[in-house]
């Protein structure tokens, strides 16, 4: 089946900001740096890319300038296109609205851009999850069961000291839902929404244009949970490997986790490539005295320290005698000679200066802001 | 409707690049991989976008599909433009029949139409087989204020290697008065560096006169070659055109031979090089591929090395080139060597001073290569070299200078 043209792309870029203050402070859930190159963006738009959709659009709040500057034409994705291709999408007052509350609202705000797209089928996905999937198979399974929306879920884990859960599917053996809840207060196995739906353009249409004749916004409470027996919504089971970004505790994990030989395997698959602005970085040099373990590090770092556990950005250096443990340095974060750090976060171009000791814990890690110099 | 461009560089990347013999096979020699991440044409073609000119005609005819595909539309170096830009130009077929490049003059000269549709005042010539950083601006302006008619870059070589090159003879003001190639006792130590900048009305004659000159001379029945250094420059010399040599000084060096690619590949690591690649005034730029950051495993010991994205290395690197992709497992060990693109190591096997080109695989207990110091007799020691998409089966061994183009 050829993909083509049939299906646009929308990808909430600013839903759930507020979970990562920290790191949405100076940009969009989207363009938080995950991975040692990439950002957050870059797993739902090459997972789209990967299944064959060249049309996408990107929904964005606030904040959206470092997006521009990542995303650019969208060529880096194969997006720079005469037929479809990548959009940008600010905040667009139809009826004096602007900002959104709820993805029904911002689908409102944006219909004149999903209206004209040649596409029988609407994605919709957003940026805190990152993960590996396969697009076509959820749109044949919709078309399978006959769907009118279908929420792609994974089965999870809820831990007790985990603060914002999601949403979590109840499904009937047909794989139907049942019920949704928002944030339930249990632990255990459940079937966790990924918060990535298909849905069928004319019916998107039909729930957008109605939610906003009432003054209701959100697709989860408005829809999925009030209208459950109107309509059919099933659930897709992703088993490929998945993890959420909504605390700065889980991005650090988040982080660490692709050190795993295993998890790097699963997320990063030789014929879905996970797409990402090029920066032309040299290789990374080690020196004479480097000692690197168990860490991901991207092309254009230089390392002269010791390295363990850790997860180094673009263009990191790393000086002679300096211990970098447990961390997660962002692009062009500098630890200077001698210098300690353990459990620490940085955001960009942080710089530590000669023998600086700096410690975080395992389930606090320090974090230190863009541009800081210690 | 064509804009008229200051200055269009023809880019000479047709050479077979005889000499890296199993490297070269299938692919022509710009394409060979250098430095972790790069192909030897990125050097011109990043520093031709740094210097500002980005209409750039590269000149392909041996074995041109990797090297087409690599260079694309340009977009890599920023030389996918509305006007000019990087265009791959091979050999064609005309009314009067069809013929390969006969060396490089000729190869311009089969392409005259192409640069006249841009109307340039000068003409930078360069060659796809150096590692160097340069701003040919620089030298455009000196070719400007000596109002010379050729200029040719030169770099100061030791004079115990000067009998390698060719050699210019200049007087105080740079003027190049005599130029011998690859002379027994050389008269100067200044080296030409294949790269030539030319008032494009004087080398539009040349061309066409060494052509003309050249079929006469062959119609006879004797020998006449079309090559810049062996022809161009000796006729404008002959004419008494104003030629000059533009030195160079920063690090510059040949890759022609196995023994010059791994040197220059070994001078990267070299804490005192000159060539910055990190440097982000002056990238260098090259297509690549998307994959994930490195992994150094809990297993790994990674010294005084280049390792590029993708890489997955649990052994023991110390003094080598690690190219994207390449998977070294635990208990194996690559000393002082080059691997190309997607090569595997596998557990115990030992690659030393050794090249193993693109998607080999070393199987365990393989051995590749040796230290100088292991070989008794220091003749018999060398560089070993594996050839691309080459198995290196189990307790294999290749020798020191040995060249393995199939499997083993």
């Amino acid at each position: 089946m050829d993909l083509n043209n049939k299906v646009v792309g929308l990808i909430f870029a600013s839903l759930h900001d507020s979970s990562v203050m920290e790191l949405t402070k100076q940009r969009t859930m989207g363009s938080i740096l995950f991975g040692g190159r990439y950002r957050l963006i870059d797993f739902p738009l090459s997972n789209m890319v990967n299944s064959g959709v060249s049309e996408v659009g990107v929904i964005t709040k606030s904040n959206y300038g470092s997006l521009m500057d990542h995303l650019g034409s969208g060529r880096e994705w194969d997006l720079a296109r005469k037929r479809g291709g990548l959009h940008l999408l600010p905040p667009f007052s139809q009826e004096g609205g602007g900002i959104y509350r709820g993805r029904l609202e911002a689908l409102n705000n944006v219909w004149n851009y999903v209206g004209n797209a040649q596409a029988d089928y609407v994605i919709l996905a957003d940026c805190d999850i990152i993960t590996t999937i396969d697009f076509q198979k959820v749109i044949e399974y919709h078309n399978e069961k006959n769907a009118d929306i279908t929420i792609v879920y994974a089965k999870g884990k809820i831990n007790a000291e985990e603060g914002n859960v999601g949403d979590v599917l109840q499904l009937n053996e047909d794989g139907k839902v049942a019920d949704i809840l928002i944030n339930p207060e249990f632990t255990g196995e459940c079937n966790r929404s990924l918060d990535m739906f298909v849905v069928g353009k004319d019916f998107l249409k039909k729930i957008v244009k109605e939610a906003a004749s009432k003054g209701e916004y959100s697709l989860t409470k408005h829809v999925l949970q009030a209208k459950k027996s109107e309509y059919n919504f099933y659930g897709y089971e992703h088993d490929g490997y998945y993890t959420k970004v909504d605390s700065m505790r889980s991005y650090y994990k988040a982080n660490l986790d692709i050190i795993n030989f295993e998890n790097r395997c699963k997320l990063f698959k030789s014929d879905m490539p996970i797409y990402t602005k090029v920066r032309d970085n040299a290789p990374v040099k080690y020196g004479l005295d480097s000692d690197v373990m168990n860490s991901v590090i991207a092309d254009g770092c230089i390392i002269e320290g010791k390295v363990e556990n850790s997860v180094l950005f673009r263009d990191v250096v790393v000086k002679e005698g300096a211990v970098v443990k447990n961390c997660v340095l962002q692009q062009g974060t500098v630890v200077g000679e001698d210098s300690s750090v353990d459990s620490v976060i940085t955001d960009k171009n942080v710089e530590i200066g000669a023998e600086k000791v700096l410690t975080g814990s395992s389930d606090y890690p320090l974090y230190i802001g863009k541009n800081a110099k210690i | 409707m064509f804009t008229k461009k200051k200055c269009v560089a023809m880019l000479l990347a047709g050479g077979q690049g005889s000499r890296l013999y199993a490297l070269t096979q299938n692919v022509a020699k710009p394409a060979v991989p250098f430095g972790g991440k790069y192909r030897l044409i990125d050097f011109p073609l990043s520093n031709c976008t740094n210097s500002g000119i980005d209409t750039v005609g590269v000149l392909t005819q041996y074995q041109p599909l990797v090297l087409n595909e690599y260079i694309g539309n340009g977009q890599p170096w920023d030389l996918d433009k509305l006007n000019g830009g990087v265009h791959v130009l091979p050999p064609y077929e005309t009314q009067a029949g069809a013929s390969w490049y006969e060396g490089t003059a000729n190869a311009i000269y089969q392409n005259m139409r192409f640069i006249e549709r841009y109307n340039p005042e000068y003409v930078i010539v360069l060659g796809g087989d150096h590692i160097y950083k340069m701003d040919y601006s620089k030298m455009v302006d000196f070719h400007i204020e000596n109002n010379a008619d050729c200029t040719i870059s030169v770099i100061d070589v030791p004079r115990s290697e000067a009998s390698r090159f060719g050699i210019m003879i200049c007087d105080e003001n740079n003027k190049v008065t005599d130029f011998v190639e690859k002379p027994k006792e050389p008269k100067s130590t200044l080296a030409s560096m294949g790269i030539y900048v030319f008032s494009w009305e004087k080398l539009r004659k040349y061309l066409i006169e060494n052509e003309n000159e050249a079929n006469e001379k062959r119609a006879k029945g004797e020998n006449w070659s079309k090559d810049f250094g062996k022809d161009i420059i000796t006729s404008m010399l002959r004419d008494g055109q104003r030629l000059f040599a533009y030195e160079f000084e920063g690090y510059w060096k040949d890759v022609g031979t196995l023994d010059s690619l791994w040197e220059a590949n070994m001078d990267l690591l070299s804490p005192s090089l000159p060539l910055d690649l990190y440097d982000p005034s002056w990238k260098i730029y090259s297509r690549t591929n998307n994959m994930p950051p490195q992994y150094i495993g809990s297993n790994a010991e990674v010294e005084n090395s280049m390792i590029t994205e993708g890489s997955v290395v649990d052994g023991e690197v110390d003094f080598s080139i690690i190219f994207s992709g390449v998977t070294i497992e635990e208990g194996a060990t690559v000393n002082y060597s080059i691997l190309m693109p997607g090569t595997v190591v596998k557990k115990g096997a030992v690659v030393e001073y050794a090249i193993v080109g693109q998607d080999c695989v070393v199987e365990s207990g393989a051995k590749i290569g040796l230290s100088p110091e292991s070989v008794e007799n220091r003749d018999d020691w060398g560089i070993a070299v594996v050839g691309h998409n080459v198995t290196i089966s189990e307790g294999k061994e290749v020798l020191p200078k040995q060249i393995i183009s199939e499997n083993i």
